[in-house]
Formats: structure tokens, sequence, C-alpha cells
């Protein structure tokens, strides 16, 4: 099972980011995870929340321009050598991570990590095979 | 300063003498015109023109306009009055797909181009004594030849250095104790700095400049002025009239004597094609009446000014021009070289971008800068920040391969390039110029 992400274009300009958190906040949308990376000029915000269509269509109604993306959540044990093991596993797949984050908070000594890759359900397989966790939509709240 | 000319008789002449220099070769180079140029004749004809209602300069207002139109469209041959046999270069106006600019010359042609460069190199003092640093471009750009060619006509020692690599124009500039430098006035004022900063200002012996191709103030006169311990000195001129040294400044330093023996020039209101009386700010003109190659009559060249003929106490007759202060088109000179939107729109939207930009223009330490405001669309849109950075980068090479020069891309978000009523404002020029 894959996650929902939006993507959402940001121009490098003061309010920009609060203009976001603040619609979503006035449609009672609740964010789970988000990411940022950025040029000098521009970003891009990635948002996993509990209700992705809501929040996509009203981000899309305000003009913004956005991308919707299925991403994979892993269960990482909060160990020193977690996130180590999960990675060798992805890499000796041969799968490239496009970018990754954490969700925030976690639960029963476990983080949940965001990982972005060309072939989401592939990776799904490959933790499968593994034995790692992944963490599915209903774990994180999301509708 | 004892003031020097390169052609004396002919750079103080009466007007008398020059009416009749002008009168006599317009006449002859109307006909040349017209038996040589197909393309110019059929516009003539259009307007009911033949060579023999050309009696004189009071007739030129009858012959018809060209445009940097007409010479794209007659690209590359059409407006050549000469066989390609008699012909040794071609020069041309900088890397631009659209709009480019060819023009031809003959030995004699080059001769004549050089003569005035030749001028306006002595018009800043320059003797066979002096050494003269060209830091103008080399190649299809007119600066770096053209006074090349004056420098070597005065008789100096001539460093054809052209542009870039600033250490080693320094280097030379000291070990050679260069006296002249020709270059870009933003360059000039780069170098001025450069020297500054390295503590060079005691070693270098520089006593002219010669700065052209692109507008420049008089406080940035003043500038370079006190930081080189120069006279610095305007040149104008443009790839299709021959190149710098259409027109010069001298040692009065309050606008440029046009080099009337070779170009008529007039001022015309850019609405109408109305020519204005003396001393009118409007659009200006030439008619080149020496040249053989590429002799452009009545060609437009969109740069408005205003012309003066107050004695000049330097002793030089011919017309002055004052600075340009703008132009009737579109176009932007930014460092040194012809951008027109148009092109920017083109790679845009060859690109996949929307045709919604805009352009702006500053000058920052005394360079030339542009960005081009591109709105981001859902189409060119990616969670993968490597891949926008990826298109961004293809648009810009995209737009260097088109203008020539380096274009900064910002990718707003959509929407938020202002849409005005009407005429969408697509350049804001900051430069204080």
């Amino acid at each position: 099972m894959t996650i929902p992400q939006i993507s959402v274009f940001l121009e490098n300009k003061a309010g920009q980011l609060a203009d976001i958190t603040g619609i979503l906040s006035e449609n009672q949308v609740n964010m789970r995870a988000i990411n940022i990376a950025e040029t000098a000029d521009y970003g891009v915000l990635r948002l996993i929340v509990d209700d992705a269509s809501k929040a996509s269509s009203i981000l899309l109604d305000k003009g913004f321009i956005l991308t919707m993306t299925p991403v994979v959540g892993v269960a990482v044990p909060d160990t020193p050598g977690g996130l180590s093991n999960v990675l060798s596993a992805i890499s000796h797949a041969g799968i490239d991570v496009e970018y990754m984050y954490s969700v925030f908070g976690q639960k029963d000594g476990q983080a949940c990590m965001i990982f972005r890759v060309a072939d989401a359900e592939s990776l799904t397989g490959i933790l499968e095979q593994n034995g790692i966790e992944t963490v599915q939509g209903e774990d994180l709240g999301l509708h | 300063m004892m003031e020097r000319y390169y052609q004396k008789e002919i750079e103080t002449a009466g007007r008398e003498q020059i009416l009749a220099w002008q009168n006599e070769r317009l006449v002859k180079q109307v006909q040349h015109v017209w038996d040589n140029v197909p393309y110019y004749r059929a516009k003539m004809e259009e307007k009911g023109v033949t060579p023999e209602d050309i009696q004189g300069i009071e007739d030129l207002h009858k012959l018809p306009f060209l445009t940097k139109d007409d010479l794209r469209e007659a690209y590359p041959y059409g407006l050549l009055a000469m066989p390609l046999k008699d012909c040794v270069r071609i020069q041309s106006t900088s890397g631009t797909t659209g709009r480019r600019v060819v023009a031809f010359y003959t030995q004699h042609d080059i001769d004549l181009w050089e003569d005035c460069c030749a001028r306006a190199i002595m018009a800043a003092g320059g003797t066979d004594e002096d050494v003269c640093h060209v830091s103008y471009g080399y190649g299809l750009f007119t600066g770096g030849p053209g006074l090349n060619g004056g420098s070597h006509k005065v008789g100096c020692l001539t460093l054809p250095m052209s542009s870039g690599n600033t250490d080693r124009q320094l280097q030379f500039m000291v070990d050679l104790e260069a006296t002249i430098i020709c270059c870009t006035p933003s360059y000039a004022a780069y170098l001025a700095e450069s020297i500054h900063e390295r503590g060079l200002r005691d070693k270098i012996k520089l006593k002219a400049g010669i700065f052209g191709a692109e507008a420049w103030s008089e406080e940035m006169r003043q500038d370079i002025q006190n930081k080189l311990g120069i006279k610095a000195y305007d040149i104008y001129g443009l790839t299709e009239t021959s190149g710098p040294g259409v027109a010069f400044e001298c040692s009065e330093q309050t606008g440029m004597h046009i080099n009337e023996d070779h170009f008529i020039a007039e001022i015309i209101d850019p609405d109408t094609g109305e020519v204005l009386p003396e001393g009118s700010k409007g659009e200006l003109v030439f008619t080149a009446i020496t040249k053989e190659a590429f002799p452009l009559l009545r060609y437009r060249t969109r740069d408005i000014c205003v012309l003066t003929r107050k004695e000049c106490s330097c002793g030089r007759t011919h017309v002055k021009m004052s600075k340009p202060m703008g132009r009737s088109d579109d176009m932007l000179i930014v460092k040194g070289v012809n951008v027109f939107p148009s092109q920017i729109e083109t790679v845009l939207l060859e690109q996949g971008y929307p045709a919604n930009y805009q352009i702006i223009v500053d000058r920052v330490n005394n360079s030339d800068t542009i960005e081009v405001m591109v709105e981001m669309t859902p189409e060119n849109f990616s969670d993968n920040l490597g891949k926008i950075t990826e298109m961004e980068k293809g648009l810009v090479s995209a737009l260097k391969a088109m203008l020539g020069i380096y274009a900064k891309v910002r990718l707003v978000a959509p929407k938020s390039i202002t849409r005005s009523e009407g005429k969408a404002v697509r350049v804001i020029d900051k430069r204080k110029i």
C-alpha cells in the first residue's frame, strides 16, 4: 500500500508557507508529515495530510500548482542501525531513493519514514521480502 | 591639450563643403542602390520615387525607410549592393537567431570605417605614440575589429585583447603601459574596480578611454574618470551602418560628432515618420552615403536622441548627437548585446513555458544583469526538485543560445506576474542610465 503525497510549488518569498498551512488549518486538514526541498529562488513543499483529496482540491482552487505522488511509509526501528538496515535492503534491490523524510512522532519504538522512489509498488514488495514493515495510511490517521 | 584630428580638413570643413559632399554622394548612392539592390528599388517604386527625384539632401525625405525588419527579411544577401567577389568581410549583430543582421564590407568600406574609428581615437587624444588596449569583443561583433583598425590607422601600438580574462587584461595594461582603453562603459567600470582592489592605480598609465556599445550616464562617466584618472569618451555606431565610429565625442564631451561626410543624419517622429526640425527629440535615421557593399538608405536606428549644430570648442564642424535617450521599439541593450523581448518569448514557448513572462534588467556593480521571470505550470512541475532545476538549466541554455548572453531564470508561482489591462508590462528596466 502506498501513501498519497501532495507536492506544492513554492516561490521563495515571505508568507508562502504560512499561506498554505493557513488554508489547510481553515479547512480542518491535519498534516502528518512535511518536507521542503529548495533552491535560492523556489522550493517544493511535500505534504502528507489526513485527507489528501480534500487538501489538493482546496489548494488547486487557490491557484497553487501541485502534483500527487504515491510514496511508501516505512517503519524504521528507533535503534542504532535501524535506518541503515532499511537502506541497505533497498540498495541491494537496486532501487534509487529520490528523497525521504520522517513523519511527526513515533509509535511503539518505531519511527516512520516516507520514501519516494520511481516505483512505489515494487519497493513495497522488496520491503516485505526483507521483513521490513510498511506503514499504512490508516496507521497515520489518513482518511 | 591641443586638439588633434585624424582628417582635419574633413572634420573641420565648413557647412557649405559638408553639404556639397552630402549632396553629391547621396545622388550617387541612390543610383548605386537603385541599380544594385532590387529590394530597395522595389520600395522606391512602391513610393513612386526614382533616382531622378533625388537631387540632393533636400529630397532625402522622399526615400522610403529601412528597418531592422527589412534587414531580417532581406537576410542574408537582399541588401547587398556589390558582387560578393568585391566583398572581403562580414560583421554581425550578436548571436540572435531571430533577428540576425549581417553587414557586408568591401575593402574600401573597411578603410572608411577604420578612418571613422581613427578620428574617434585622435579626438580622445590618441597619437602614434599611444598604446591602445582594445577590450571590445573581436569576431562578428564590430567593436573589436573597428577600434583595432582605427588604432592601426592612428599608428598606436594596438593590443587586441578582446573581452574577458580580466587578470590578463590588467597584466598587459600594466606591463605594456597602455594609454588608451577601448571597451564597453560597464567593462571600464569593472576594470576600474579591479584596478582599485588590486592596488594597481599607480601602475597604470591610461589617459583616455573610448567607451560605447551601451548606454551610460554622465554619473558613470564621472565615476570612471575619477577612478581611472582618465578622460572617458563616448562612441556610437551600429552594425547596420558599419560599426562604432559613426559618431564620437571630442574634448568637449558634450555629444558625439556624426561623421557627416559618410552619414546623413535625420531625426524623425517615430510614429509618423515625419522629419522633425533640428533640435527636436526623435528617432535617429542614418543614410550611408559612402558605403559600397551595404549602403543602407534612411535606416531607422530606433534610438531616440537630439541633434545639435552649435559651434564646438574642438573645432569640428560636424553635427553632434546627444547620447541616446531611449528606444522607439522594445529592444534592450544588455551588456552591449541587443535583446528583443520577442526572442525570449520564442524560447519560452519552444521550451513549453507560458508566454506570460517579465524581463527585469538591472545594473549591479556596473554590470548589466537580465532576469526572466517565468510562471511555473502544472506540466513543468514535479515533486522532484532535481527535475525542475534540470528544466530550468535547459531554459537558461536555450536563452543563452538565442540571446548570446546569460540570462537568469526565475521560476515564480502561477498568476504572480501582473497581468495589466491591455498592453502587458514585459520589461522592467531598473538601470539608472
